[in-house]
């Protein structure tokens, strides 16, 4: 079958998406993707921001498509020519989507860890705005604790899927999912219960934004005073592969996670102790230095560079936060006494 | 006295029970379908017929059932929609309650014609009793044999169950529907796979709804060429009507289609006219999601020509000047309603109803909804009207399912004719303080304060 | 996500089982999970209208699915309570055709007469009044919600009426 996006055609299976074929021919025609992943069966669709505009739907059938179609779930027909980044209609499109995306969330990447690896960020970089129309109140969600190893910021949430997906492809027990509806609807177990299971860390790797990130890496770093390696171990947990990247800072092991491609999906998903519990470098044999993106954030700390230590010269204030957005928006490390404490530990029930 | 299909023996005494219904002539279709026609047959009288899905949509409802996958040997259902939520509707409710066997006997027989052996009807959570009226009906019709296996002898099996809802609007979204009947959360699925081909459970599904289906017992004992003299060109039959507003009578009518907006809103067989003396200002044909229309739209197309109740003359002028048919929730405005305050009032509907799954309409719903709150309490500001523009704009066409341009259509229809009402509520705050602003001041006597001058 | 806990006595009596496995019966063995919103009302029904999340398990638990799966539906459809509720719940439609016909001082009235603001039950946990979106009575407005059934074309006095009514155990909920 044969595909042409924005003037380049490609030949492709039978089955394969508008995005999937729009990666094979790489570049600039690529659709941003927010809740699509390819190792999630039934993801996609959701977040809009992959809209493409189909001018000829098949050599069949080549009438135009009315509206425009998300790339991600719309599959290839011969003959089938689609616009993406090269027509107007698309990147209006795109840039409402990111606009939508953007009016609730608490815009705090100064002290999101994702910050430097954030989809959202990408996405407002390319299609955002300095400015925002939007002046209403922010909707904000009550903190929820779901465990020693992640950290959950229900107010950074696109809510794409991808965690509640993991959940129920990887593991045999998912305890949370999508509660309530429409603009309240949020990620949660309902019962400040933890999340515990051996793969539940994937959760963190495929989230998009800074909605699920990495307790034992928190605030430990930016993610671009890291340097990336690619490691492996002799893993025992089944079904785990054991390679990973390891993030350092000098000859410390800050963080772990799976290995991701350039459009920032995981390789292989790893175990949570490959993640959380081998933090020494004696525990891995490192392979080397990963590439990453020459015009990404991680790029900022690049290898010609000597770089010992970081001093960061602002005032102490910008970096801790207002007490207020502290506990409102992103950082509710609001200390839980006795009871909430035994409820978290044991669940409710 | 038009012709009447659906409500034809609403009066007569009983008709809501077994007996009478039967000895009215009920269950006659089942017979003569499971006896002398085959399922295609049936299929091709409902295809002649030009019934169009009532709903909303208005889709050709033989065509929808052509499309349902038989080859794949999976088994079909048949569910029926009567998770009947789009404010300005409430006919179904009206069919269900009164005459439960109508409904029931148009599952029989268009199951048979869809080859379906489990079929559904999803009843909206809030129409609890009507959910039991329901399934009384059921069992009385098992009993009576027009139910479970080899139904009149003729080969033929069919389970029908009635499933309640948990009060959620998105649900009458057909794969939202499916995915509700799965017990799952009502979030609409990303299509293709139309349900025709994977539906319930993944097997081959056709949704209508209940009046489509009521329809199809009077198509199956006359025939569909008798139901297509009704009506006008591919407006054809008679439709369900609900009205509701500021008018004399409102409830529930059948009308022919075809019938016009003047005689429809002034006779006395229908709705009677206005309430009072305080004159027509607006009305919205075919339930909360159309597009509103001023009153020099309402009797006349904007081509002078007379305004018909039919799909096509509804429409005409498209959104410029036209609305659409929609599901016939008809409701009537006099000046005494403001404008802003309505489409806030549905905005806010389409807020609290988004299932939130996509991200214009979770996120743009809301914002429309605070920003139109904002007006109609006095706090907007003259760029709000563009940038509600924008908002619609934003969200409509790019969402999953229908609810994102049901959302922006209120609006846009609300800013395109009333926009002067608009810049009254941000120009005079003080003058809308109170919510009945226009009850002793209608907008008509404050016009000339927003009016362009002309010189 | 609900962060008060609010304890409730589980009963689910033989007629109330029988009723749910009747429910399970009208869907293919396999498709069980398919009867969780008939039988999230029956149970609801049964409990003082409203769900803990002990009951959502005890739900789960019958249908062989997984609590989370029952919390997300419950969560999901505005019928299903997560807390206790007053007995009487006034739930009037104030979607615009309402509107219309005046519903918003009728809730006004309503609030005033129970000494409640809307979402509040009364002291006594008798009553409690909600507006809610549109139940499909557009053509009988004003109306509401009381159990099961619809009260339309509503005025003070039949309000006054009901109010009395539902004081003296007049009142029928739910149609068993």
């Amino acid at each position: 079958m044969k595909v042409t996006i924005d003037g380049q055609s490609i030949e492709v299976e039978p089955g394969t998406t508008i995005l999937q074929a729009a990666r094979m021919i790489g570049g600039e025609s690529v659709p941003p993707a927010m809740c699509y992943y390819s190792k999630l069966k039934g993801s996609g669709g959701k977040c809009r921001c992959c809209l493409v505009e189909v001018a000829k739907g098949s050599d069949a059938d080549p009438r135009p498509m009315p509206k425009l179609m998300a790339s991600c779930v719309t599959g290839c027909m011969d003959g089938m020519e689609v616009n993406s980044t090269a027509s107007e209609r698309v990147q209006d499109a795109r840039k409402s989507v990111t606009e939508f995306l953007l009016i609730n969330h608490p815009l705090d990447c100064p002290v999101c860890d994702q910050a430097g690896e954030c989809d959202l960020q990408n996405l407002s970089f390319k299609h955002g705005k300095s400015q925002t129309r939007y002046i209403e109140e922010k909707r904000t969600f009550e903190p929820e604790n779901i465990g020693p190893n992640i950290q959950l910021h229900m107010n950074r949430c696109i809510l794409c899927y991808r965690c509640v997906m993991v959940a129920d492809q990887l593991t045999d027990n998912r305890v949370h999912g999508v509660m309530d509806r429409g603009d309240h609807s949020n990620i949660s177990t309902c019962i400040s219960k933890a999340i515990d299971n051996e793969f539940s860390g994937n959760m963190i790797d495929v989230c998009p934004v800074g909605a699920l990130t990495d307790k034992t890496f928190r605030f430990k770093s930016r993610v671009w005073f890291n340097k990336p390696f690619n490691a492996h171990r002799e893993c025992t947990t089944p079904g785990c592969c054991g390679k990973t990247t390891v993030w350092m800072f000098g000859g410390e092991i800050q963080r772990v996670t799976g290995r991701k491609d350039e459009y920032h999906e995981v390789e292989n998903f790893i175990c949570n102790t490959c993640r959380f519990d081998k933090k020494e470098v004696s525990d891995w044999t490192i392979e080397g230095p990963r590439k990453f993106e020459k015009d990404s954030v991680i790029n900022q700390n690049n290898y010609t560079r000597k770089l010992d230590t970081v001093v960061i010269e602002t005032e102490e204030g910008i970096l801790k936060g207002r007490e207020e957005d502290r506990k409102k928006i992103s950082m509710p490390a609001v200390p839980l006494d006795r009871e909430e404490n035994a409820v978290f530990k044991n669940g409710n029930v | 006295m038009s012709q009447k299909i659906l409500l034809d023996k609403i009066n007569v005494p009983g008709i809501k029970t077994y007996e009478v219904y039967r000895r009215e002539g009920g269950y006659a279709s089942v017979e003569k379908a499971l006896k002398t026609l085959t399922p295609d047959e049936v299929v091709e009288e409902v295809k002649t017929s030009g019934l169009r899905g009532r709903g909303g949509a208005g889709f050709p409802a033989g065509m929808k059932w052509s499309f349902i996958d038989k080859k794949s040997g999976k088994p079909r259902h048949l569910v029926c929609n009567a998770d009947e939520s789009e404010p300005g509707t409430f006919k179904d409710r009206f069919l269900m309650e009164y005459i439960p066997h109508l409904l029931i006997e148009g599952m029989i027989t268009s199951s048979y014609a869809l080859g379906a052996n489990l079929s559904y009807i999803y009843i909206r959570g809030e129409y609890m009793w009507v959910y039991k009226i329901l399934e009384r009906a059921i069992a009385e019709a098992k009993a009576a044999g027009w139910l479970g296996k080899n139904i009149l002898g003729s080969g033929y099996d069919l389970e029908l169950y009635v499933q309640i809802g948990g009060g959620a609007y998105i649900c009458g979204e057909e794969t939202a529907l499916i995915e509700s009947l799965e017990g799952k959360r009502g979030n609409p699925r990303i299509k293709p796979p139309f349900p025709a081909v994977s539906g319930l459970w993944a097997n081959p599904t056709v949704v209508n709804n209940v009046e489509t289906i009521a329809a199809v017992p009077w198509i199956v004992n006359n025939s569909g060429a008798d139901y297509a003299k009704i009506g006008i060109g591919r407006s054809t039959g008679t439709k369900l009507i609900s009205a509701s507003g500021h008018i004399k009578n409102p409830g529930v009518y059948e009308i022919e289609l075809g019938l016009s907006v003047h005689e429809f809103m002034n006779s006395d067989e229908y709705l009677g006219g206005m309430i009072d003396d305080r004159p027509l200002k607006a009305f919205v044909p075919g339930g909360s999601s159309v597009p509103v229309l001023p009153a020099n739209l309402i009797y006349k197309t904007a081509n002078g020509e007379d305004r018909l109740m039919t799909y096509e003359s509804l429409s005409d002028g498209g959104f410029a000047t036209g609305s659409m048919l929609g599901s016939g929730g008809f409701i009537v405005y006099n000046d005494t309603a403001c404008i802003v305050r309505n489409t806030w009032n549905f905005s806010r509907f389409y807020h609290h109803e988004s299932c939130g799954q996509c991200s214009p309409c979770r996120e743009g719903t809301g914002w429309l909804e605070k920003v139109l709150h904002r007006i109609e309490n006095g706090h907007g500001r003259e760029e709000d009207i563009e940038l509600l523009w924008s908002i619609q704009s934003r969200i409509e066409g790019n969402t999953i399912c229908p609810l994102g341009d049901a959302a922006a259509w209120p609006v846009a229809a609300a800013i395109r004719h009333f926009k002067e009402e608009f810049e009254y509520h941000i120009r005079f705050p003080e003058k809308i303080k109170n919510r009945d602003h226009f009850v002793a001041e209608p907008f008509e006597k404050v016009r000339h304060l927003v009016a362009k001058q002309t010189v | 996500m609900e962060r008060t806990h609010h304890t409730q006595e589980i009963n689910i009596t033989e007629a109330l089982m029988t009723r749910i496995n009747e429910l399970i019966s009208h869907y293919p063995e396999d498709k069980r999970k398919s009867a969780l919103l008939p039988v999230l009302h029956e149970v609801q029904d049964a409990h003082d209208n409203w769900l803990s999340i002990e009951l959502q398990d005890k739900v789960a638990e019958i249908l062989h699915i997984k609590p989370v799966e029952v919390y997300e539906v419950v969560s999901f459809y505005t019928m299903f309570n997560r807390r206790p509720i007053g007995k009487y719940m006034f739930e009037f439609c104030q979607t615009s055709p309402c509107c219309l016909r005046g519903v918003e001082n009728l809730m006004d009235y309503t609030c005033e007469k129970l000494g409640v603001k809307v979402g509040e039950p009364t002291q006594d946990g008798m009553f409690e009044v909600r507006g809610v979106e549109c139940l499909g009575a557009c053509g009988y407005a004003p109306m509401m919600q009381l159990g099961d059934f619809y009260q339309e074309h509503l005025t003070p006095e039949k309000i006054d009426q009901l109010i009395v009514d539902c004081r003296d155990n007049k009142i029928t909920l739910h149609d068993k």
